[in-house]
């Protein structure tokens, strides 16, 4: 069994965008909405300051609260890397799953379902990378599967200091950020 | 310092969550005094107290109730942004889903509430149909001859009543990434709100003076239990993390704490508290503003609870740890 994860290294990325316009092109997210967005995270006392640029998006997590509080079953783990997903001809457009993420990755499609990342399943099947991956000018982004010891993303995880966002909500997340 | 700046911007999620607007709260709110309503009608019936007066407002208010649950999954509808899809709910059910249980729940607590409404067909129905609900007037004579069918009946709508309300507030603290309704109790505080705005309704509308008193003092002791539960409800929160403190101080001294103190505490517990034990200790006449207020209070305490929910927010505590 795979279980897909994506590792980005916040010492590259520059914040430029391309993964987000890559990613509106190929799913044709519509205007308005974002399924990945960059975040500027300043943190520390001045003048002694730390700054991470961070590629965002839905963390495709082992304990998927948005899954779990979907009343018709149309938020789902697909089983091939665990990557969640949404049945639109499922979806009610209730809204708890927007509620349940902590990391506010959904929102509701202006077609009335909710949408997120999806990690490029379509492009994933047939053996290529998401397309914000694909795209990357500074190579700063990594896709693959964590169940192989040898893939790039575990010996990333294992070589380097990393983080993954909110870990303390429980959901057990699978983006994580090189530092 | 820890600022952070996102080039997310989508609609009901940025700058804060605020998916849900005014039907959700709406449909709380009458879900939890039609949960209240049906505990209240089951306990008379079980208890045989409606036989104290032909006039027992346990068989006027489920009639009510059925309507404010129509309007309340009307409200329910509105909110939903994929309705053609809404049948979805009812082909499946799914057991980690508390939205899918109020879903099931909900289709039950019809046919509950409706026994107890046709226990007493209204006389003016009687004669503007004229024979037409002979047998429904023939059913509802023959239950209420019978007191094991009436308990029955009674126990069903409290054992539902409390399902419905129980499920109107783990619905909201199951989702664990609002740091304000994560808390185990919300569903004793949405049930004891829906119980006191429903005995006050009851106590509004009761026309038998003994029911009347009895409904007012049983409203007191809700609104004195709420509360004791909102402070264990604060309790919680403050003893928590620290995304559980500042999400309690929204309400206690936060943006939403206006609304809260002069809205939910205020008019719609301490003051209809005070006229309703002064009507009950003979001070002054029995008045409708404090079943009024305290209803009001209970759709303030919805609205309040969902908005400054969705406001709560893991990410607002979060800081990276410091790489140097």
């Amino acid at each position: 069994m795979a279980r897909f994860a994506m590792v980005i290294d916040t010492r590259q990325c520059v914040g430029c965008m391309d993964c987000v316009v890559a990613c509106k092109t190929e799913n044709g997210v519509p205007e308005g909405f974002n399924r990945d967005w960059i975040v500027q995270d300043v943190n520390g006392v001045f003048p002694t300051l730390h700054m991470e640029i961070r590629s965002e998006r839905c963390n495709h997590c082992d304990n998927p609260p948005c899954v779990y509080c979907c009343p018709t079953g149309a938020s789902h783990v697909h089983d091939l890397g665990g990557v969640v997903l949404v049945y639109r001809e499922k979806c009610i457009g209730c809204k708890a799953c927007l509620a349940a993420c902590p990391y506010d990755a959904r929102f509701i499609h202006p077609d009335g379902y909710a949408d997120k990342c999806t990690f490029c399943i379509h492009r994933v099947e047939k053996g290529l990378d998401p397309s914000c991956v694909a795209v990357c000018p500074t190579y700063c982004m990594y896709f693959g599967d964590l169940d192989d010891p040898l893939s790039e993303v575990s010996q990333l995880l294992t070589s380097r200091p990393h983080h993954a966002l909110l870990p303390e909500t429980g959901t057990k997340p699978h983006i994580y950020y090189l530092t | 310092m820890h600022e952070l700046t996102t080039t997310r911007h989508n609609p009901l999620i940025d700058p804060t969550l605020h998916v849900w607007g005014w039907e959700i709260p709406v449909y709380l709110f009458l879900g939890g005094m039609v949960a209240g309503i049906m505990i209240i009608s089951g306990y008379f019936l079980f208890s045989g107290r409606h036989r104290a007066s032909t006039q027992c407002s346990c068989f006027q208010v489920p009639l009510v109730g059925l309507l404010l649950l129509t309007l309340g999954m009307l409200a329910l509808f509105l909110d939903l942004a994929h309705k053609p899809f809404t049948w979805r709910l009812y082909t499946t059910f799914e057991i980690k889903s508390p939205m899918s249980w109020g879903a099931w729940i909900l289709i039950l607590v019809y046919p509950a509430l409706a026994a107890v409404a046709a226990l007493r067909v209204p006389e003016s129905w009687r004669t503007s149909f004229k024979g037409k609900l002979a047998g429904l007037v023939s059913f509802s004579e023959r239950t209420r001859a019978s007191a094991a069918a009436t308990k029955a009946i009674g126990i069903v709508n409290m054992l539902l009543g409390g399902l419905l309300g129980i499920y109107t507030g783990v619905l909201l603290s199951a989702l664990g990434a609002r740091p304000l309704w994560s808390s185990s109790i919300l569903w004793l505080l949405f049930v004891i709100s829906g119980l006191s705005s429903a005995a006050a309704f009851a106590h509004m509308i009761a026309r038998d003076p003994y029911e009347r008193v009895l409904l007012a003092k049983a409203d007191n002791g809700f609104l004195i239990f709420e509360l004791f539960v909102f402070a264990l409800f604060f309790i919680g929160l403050v003893s928590t993390s620290e995304v559980h403190l500042r999400a309690a101080e929204l309400l206690l001294s936060g943006a939403f704490a206006p609304t809260f103190w002069v809205f939910v505490i205020g008019l719609g517990i301490v003051i209809p508290l005070i006229v309703q034990l002064m009507a009950v200790n003979g001070t002054i006449a029995h008045t409708p503003v404090a079943p009024i207020l305290v209803m009001g209070g209970g759709l303030a305490l919805r609205f309040v609870i969902v908005s400054a929910g969705q406001f709560s927010h893991w990410m607002n505590a979060h800081g990276l740890p410091l790489p140097f």
